[in-house]
């Protein structure tokens, strides 16, 4: 089985993000970088899968040098190989899709696992896109992952329950904290991950759909009420906020 | 005309509340642009299709087959796709819902469509759609138009206003589904036991790590009670085992956005804050008076939840009565 695990290099969840000096991006100066949290969950259930039925985890990323952090945590965690595809520029999702399809394709991938959704630009459409791309069967928002021969089982979370779904390989699946609990890189693991070389390559052509004019923070709050004992709380929601 | 598509999205044949948000935005734009608002739906059956008309359709579309009663990402976005190209739709509205998350994308890709998602404000600039989104949960927004002539939205629920504003005419076309693919399919739905969920709940009461372990969140659930509203929890205590991750708020849990969110116990660590702060009004109660939680609180009150809570709930069980 030949498994594509998806990670991508973002912003820590603890970062403060402040605009560019283009007015269209953010200020990457003094960033920390991770693996994208939900790609974590993503590429432990390639590998438990390739634990299971055996075959091989190839992760996948787009981005600049900086991102092979993200692909020699994914390799130390236990994937096979790695594959960086230069890119720098900032794409939509449509963009960041094709180019992924096209990978995903020329590997001739069975199954593939990406997070729900990138925690920078927050879209959670990437999974679908690429499947409709490849034409590839899709599940997103997994929170437990079954496969069986070909046929693959999921519960996907949706509002106040869960849908149960069935699907066959060729398949993306999109990974939803709760999914599993993702391991952390051995030592050896570690020292495994200095030896494997990452693959680099260059992106296929293609066009973003939807373009980015501005980039602007939230507007600051003014300053809330401080009510000095519940009875004062409870009248100013019902009399002022108006909200109970 | 521009023609704009709306998805209708109904469960047990229920219309959901955010699809009449979005029937609402859509006819607003239909006004700015010349427009004609169509709507459609998908599955086994729908009730109470007048209120499409109310809220401003002028058409209403059903495909129906007893196949469809739950989500086929498959089978729906095929039918919407080819629906969308037979009527010449410009552009195609859905509601950020776990439904229209996952199937907008698959439509706009057999669209050729750009997509925005998630999006809390639309504006028309010289007949062009301006959207905003947030990005980072919250931390930032952007502003993004499209390049393509077909364009797909999503709205973020409980953002765009229900605005009755009926249509002069509606005609309703029920057509039967057939030739459906369903290689993605749901064979059973499992609801989760009679919580609201705090994606769609009006609002939300919810607790971190101030309240010290898992069983004092009985104390919220009470208030929850007495509110109409959903538990939600910080991301340390989900961590922490003490609640499920359904009830996340924040970064990697749900971003929210309901009339009154309360924050019990949370000091508002910034991937908290991201995923509540456009929330209509915030209360915070925390002992720590300089918690970054009261930076983004309209009200506060300063002190230890343990006695406040039980003694709001009186004072609000007061109130009601």
């Amino acid at each position: 089985m030949k498994i594509v695990a998806c990670v991508n290099h973002v912003p820590d969840t603890a970062s403060r993000i402040n605009i560019g000096p283009d007015g269209k991006s953010y200020d990457t100066n003094g960033i920390a970088y991770v693996m994208n949290p939900y790609d974590e969950f993503a590429l432990e259930e390639a590998l438990r899968t390739k634990e299971k039925l055996g075959g091989e985890v190839i992760a996948l990323t787009i981005g600049g040098e900086n991102a092979k952090e993200t692909l020699r945590k994914a390799l130390a965690m236990g994937a096979d190989s790695a594959i960086l595809i230069k890119d720098e520029s900032c794409k939509d999702s449509c963009a960041i899709a094709k180019i992924l399809a096209d990978e995903i394709k020329s590997l001739s991938a069975d199954l593939v696992f990406m997070g729900k959704q990138s925690v920078d630009y927050d879209n959670s459409i990437v999974p679908q896109l690429v499947s409709e791309y490849l034409n590839y069967n899709c599940a997103t928002v997994v929170v437990k992952f079954e496969i069986n021969d070909k046929t693959i089982k999921v519960e996907r979370e949706i509002e106040g329950g869960k849908e149960i779904m069935e699907l066959s390989l060729p398949a993306i699946i999109s990974a939803q904290k709760g999914l599993n609990e993702p391991r952390y890189p051995s030592m050896k693991g570690i020292m495994a991950a200095k030896k494997k070389t990452i693959e680099e390559k260059v992106p296929s052509s293609v066009e973003s759909l939807t373009e980015v004019i501005a980039m602007k923070k939230p507007e600051i709050k003014k300053a809330g009420k401080i009510a000095n004992s519940p009875e004062e709380l409870a009248k100013l929601l019902r009399e002022e906020a108006k909200v109970i | 005309m521009t023609k704009i598509l709306t998805y209708i999205e109904q469960r047990n044949g229920e219309i959901k509340r955010a699809s009449l948000e979005a029937l609402s935005f859509s006819k607003k734009i239909a006004n700015d642009l010349n427009g004609e608002v169509i709507a459609v739906s998908i599955g086994k059956s729908i009730k109470e299709v007048d209120k499409l008309k109310k809220f401003g359709a002028s058409k209403f579309y059903f495909f129906k087959s007893d196949e469809l009663n739950y989500y086929s990402p498959s089978a729906f976005s095929k039918l919407l796709s080819d629906f969308a190209i037979e009527i010449n739709a410009d552009i195609l509205i859905f509601s950020n819902t776990a439904l229209g998350k996952d199937l907008s994308p698959r439509v706009s890709a057999k669209l050729n469509a750009g997509i925005g998602v998630d999006c809390v404000n639309v504006n028309i600039v010289d007949g062009e759609i301006i959207y905003t989104r947030p990005i980072f949960a919250g931390k930032a927004l952007i502003d993004c138009k499209f390049k393509t002539k077909t364009k797909v939205l999503t709205l973020r629920t409980n953002v765009f206003p229900l605005i009755e504003n009926e249509s002069s005419n509606f005609e309703v076309v029920e057509k039967e589904a057939s030739n459906l693919d369903l290689r993605v399919k749901t064979i059973e739905e499992v609801k989760n036991t009679g919580k609201l969920d705090v994606a769609e709940a009006d609002i939300i009461v919810s607790g971190g790590r101030g309240l010290k372990g898992p069983e004092n969140f009985k104390m919220l659930e009470e208030l929850a009670e007495v509110l109409g509203a959903a538990v939600g929890a910080s991301r340390a205590v989900v961590d922490a085992g003490w609640r499920p991750h359904s009830e996340q708020v924040g970064q990697t849990g749900k971003t929210v956005s309901p009339s009154l969110y309360v924050a019990v116990g949370i000091s508002g660590a910034i991937q908290h804050l991201a995923g509540m702060r456009s929330s209509k009004c915030i209360v915070a109660i925390n002992k720590d008076k300089d918690a970054p939680i009261f930076q983004v609180a309209d009200y506060g009150i300063v002190g230890d939840a343990f006695e406040i809570v039980p003694k709001l709930i009186e004072e609000i069980k007061k109130l009601k009565n």
